[in-house]
């Protein structure tokens, strides 16, 4: 197992990395003079050149890479110069309105997607599951936001149960947070909820019919016993790996839904910041995006291990 | 009964597959002709006539610049379109030598191909659009790099999985035996047998394409004004749909319906190559 992991481990610091580099090289090589910007445009080029060298400017790229890589693993990301505020606080200022987001719409989609998921296979060919299945197919086609717009007219405007968008602070009213957060999680959720469902149904199936079923049956266990004695952690592993693809969409998904619900979160942060051209904002943003993608396929890959024992070698050394 | 009847008698037997292909092609053909002839001009503002109801002047009534939507939707199908097919083919045109080059060679080079798949991985299309639009402005061409390059992993694995399962058969070590060199095996011994997997991988990227597409051009930036597309169209709506909803709902039921189609004809298309891989919820994941 140990070598499993430090593998895994190495891959995801060399992926963090490379990412890191593209996305420092494709922004660094953008015009524009944060120095210039900061000081406006009647500032004399002695003023400029200046700053620049006080913000480290004027350094070699590797060097500047470097001690911005230092610098995030101190927890400093720089200095928004549109904002006039530490890249860092504004990041996490968002994160609590998108992390939660996301976190809420994983939780509700895996509550909605596996019962669907093992009812369907449970009853395989009957009615309830041919039409659980055209439900699925019908999700996994809904754009989370457009559905997100029509929860808003149906729960906002006709029911009046739930505030159409905004968002009330945590530390303002908890209560009032979660009512604001609870359609976008569920518009995020569903279609989700769709493929788990429909990954959850095929896992199982296979499951079914598989030999070893058969085996345990023949010692005696029933059907369910055999399956959740020795199926389910085969019927988990599929399921795994799309979960793990999924929190990472859904976190670049919260992005697209904040809109429909005017949410302050991190998508609003990246778009403002980029109108504004403030690129050590964007660069922050995108390589906390990144870590969160990253991290969730290691998290995943390392449950694999845990899961599966014959991944711990045969992936090792792949 | 030759080969062909059996496989266009399957395909009739198959009723999702045909509704998807008929779907898909009502689609298709409805995006072609907005490019020579739409009910109204396309983008014509006309204040006088804006919010018209559905089924009246204008089939399904007008946006808030008294824009005709039943022509902004043909127009707007056929961006999406366009965004999605390109998509595909950068993942086909770059991932799919890629995947053919790391089974045949393999050793250190298919080490790095895989790593820089599991890298690419780690950039959702939406991300790789913030970085273009960072560096060159929104723009449809955007969406189409950004959705292309998520396509790039998912086509090298796919051909490096049908390679490498035929890269054993006795054909491609008689076509080694026989002389041939790598990559006269891969063009006429691999490329033709994988092609079935590529072709279904293609329609769901499509379909996962114009999700992805109609997200960017929601957010802005995909496509921009005075083009149309149906995310577009959903970012129009977006400040008045509490007044006027049948503005959401026209470009989001397209949406669906060509989503819908798209997936009935490709799992309906897996079926008939090959039965063995009768799967459902292969891994679908938009934007």
């Amino acid at each position: 197992m140990i070598p499993y992991v430090l593998k895994r481990l190495a891959g995801f610091v060399a992926t963090l990395l490379a990412a890191a580099a593209v996305t420092f090289l494709l922004l660094d090589a953008l015009p524009g003079d944060p120095a210039r910007f900061i000081l406006g445009i009647n500032a004399s080029p002695e003023a400029v050149q200046a700053l620049r060298l006080q913000l480290g400017l004027e350094a070699p790229p590797l060097e500047r890479f470097i001690r911005w890589i230092g610098g995030m693993l101190q927890g400093d990301f720089g200095l928004s110069y549109t904002q006039g505020a530490p890249v860092s606080a504004l990041i996490a200022e968002r994160l609590a309105v998108t992390f939660p987001l996301a976190l809420a719409a994983m939780v509700i989609s895996i509550a909605i997607g596996l019962p669907l998921g093992i009812l369907a296979a449970r009853r395989r060919g009957s009615l309830a599951d041919t039409g659980l299945m055209m439900l699925a197919q019908l999700g996994v086609a809904v754009p989370n936001f457009w559905f997100g717009m029509l929860l808003v007219l149906l729960f906002s405007v006709t029911l009046r149960w739930l505030p159409p968008g905004g968002f009330v602070p945590w530390d303002e009213n908890a209560w009032g947070a979660i009512r604001s957060l609870v359609l976008p999680s569920f518009a995020l959720a569903l279609p989700q909820a769709a493929i788990l469902a429909r990954v959850m149904r095929t896992a199982l199936v296979d499951v079914q019919s598989a030999d070893y079923i058969r085996t345990a049956r023949a010692k005696g266990l029933t059907m369910g016993e055999a399956v959740w004695r020795h199926g389910v952690r085969n019927a988990l592993l599929p399921v795994l790996t799309i979960l793990g693809l999924q929190f990472a969409f859904l976190v670049a998904g919260t992005i697209i839904v904040e809109n429909v619900f005017y949410l302050p979160g991190l998508g609003r942060l990246i778009f403002t910041a980029i109108s504004e051209r403030d690129l050590i904002l964007v660069r922050g943003a995108i390589i906390v995006l990144v870590v969160g993608v990253t991290l969730t396929m290691l998290v995943v890959d390392l449950l694999y291990g845990l899961v599966d024992p014959r991944l711990r070698v045969r992936r090792a050394s792949r | 009964m030759s080969i062909r009847d059996h496989w266009a008698g399957r395909a009739l037997r198959h009723p999702s597959f045909v509704i998807g292909l008929l779907g898909t092609l009502a689609f298709i053909g409805l995006a072609l002709l907005s490019a020579v002839w739409t009910p109204h001009v396309v983008d014509r503002v006309n204040i006088a006539a804006r919010f018209a109801p559905l089924f009246g002047d204008y089939l399904l009534g007008t946006d808030h610049l008294g824009r005709d939507i039943a022509s902004m939707l043909m127009r707007g199908a056929l961006t999406s379109l366009t965004v999605a097919a390109v998509a595909v083919g950068i993942g086909l045109v770059i991932g799919v030598p890629l995947g053919l080059a790391a089974a045949i060679v393999g050793g250190p080079f298919e080490w790095l191909i895989l790593r820089v798949n599991d890298f690419l991985f780690a950039f959702p299309a939406l991300i790789v659009a913030v970085l273009i639009t960072t560096l060159f402005g929104p723009g449809a061409t955007n969406a189409m790099l950004a959705i292309g390059i998520f396509n790039i992993p998912v086509f090298a694995r796919v051909a490096r999985g049908g390679a490498l399962s035929l890269k054993s058969l006795d054909y491609v070590a008689a076509a080694r035996l026989a002389g041939l060199s790598s990559l006269a095996i891969a063009r006429k011994h691999l490329l033709p047998n994988i092609a079935s997997l590529v072709i279904v991988q293609a329609t769901i990227q499509l379909s996962l394409g114009i999700l992805a597409e109609a997200g960017l051009s929601y957010v802005g930036l995909g496509t921009q004004p005075p083009g149309t597309s149906l995310g577009l169209m959903l970012r129009d709506a977006q400040s008045i749909f509490l007044l006027h909803p049948h503005l959401a709902m026209v470009p989001g039921l397209a949406i669906m319906f060509i989503v819908v189609s798209l997936n009935l004809a490709g799992d309906g298309l897996r079926d008939l190559i090959d039965p063995r891989l009768r799967k459902e919820g292969l891994p679908r994941v938009a934007a």
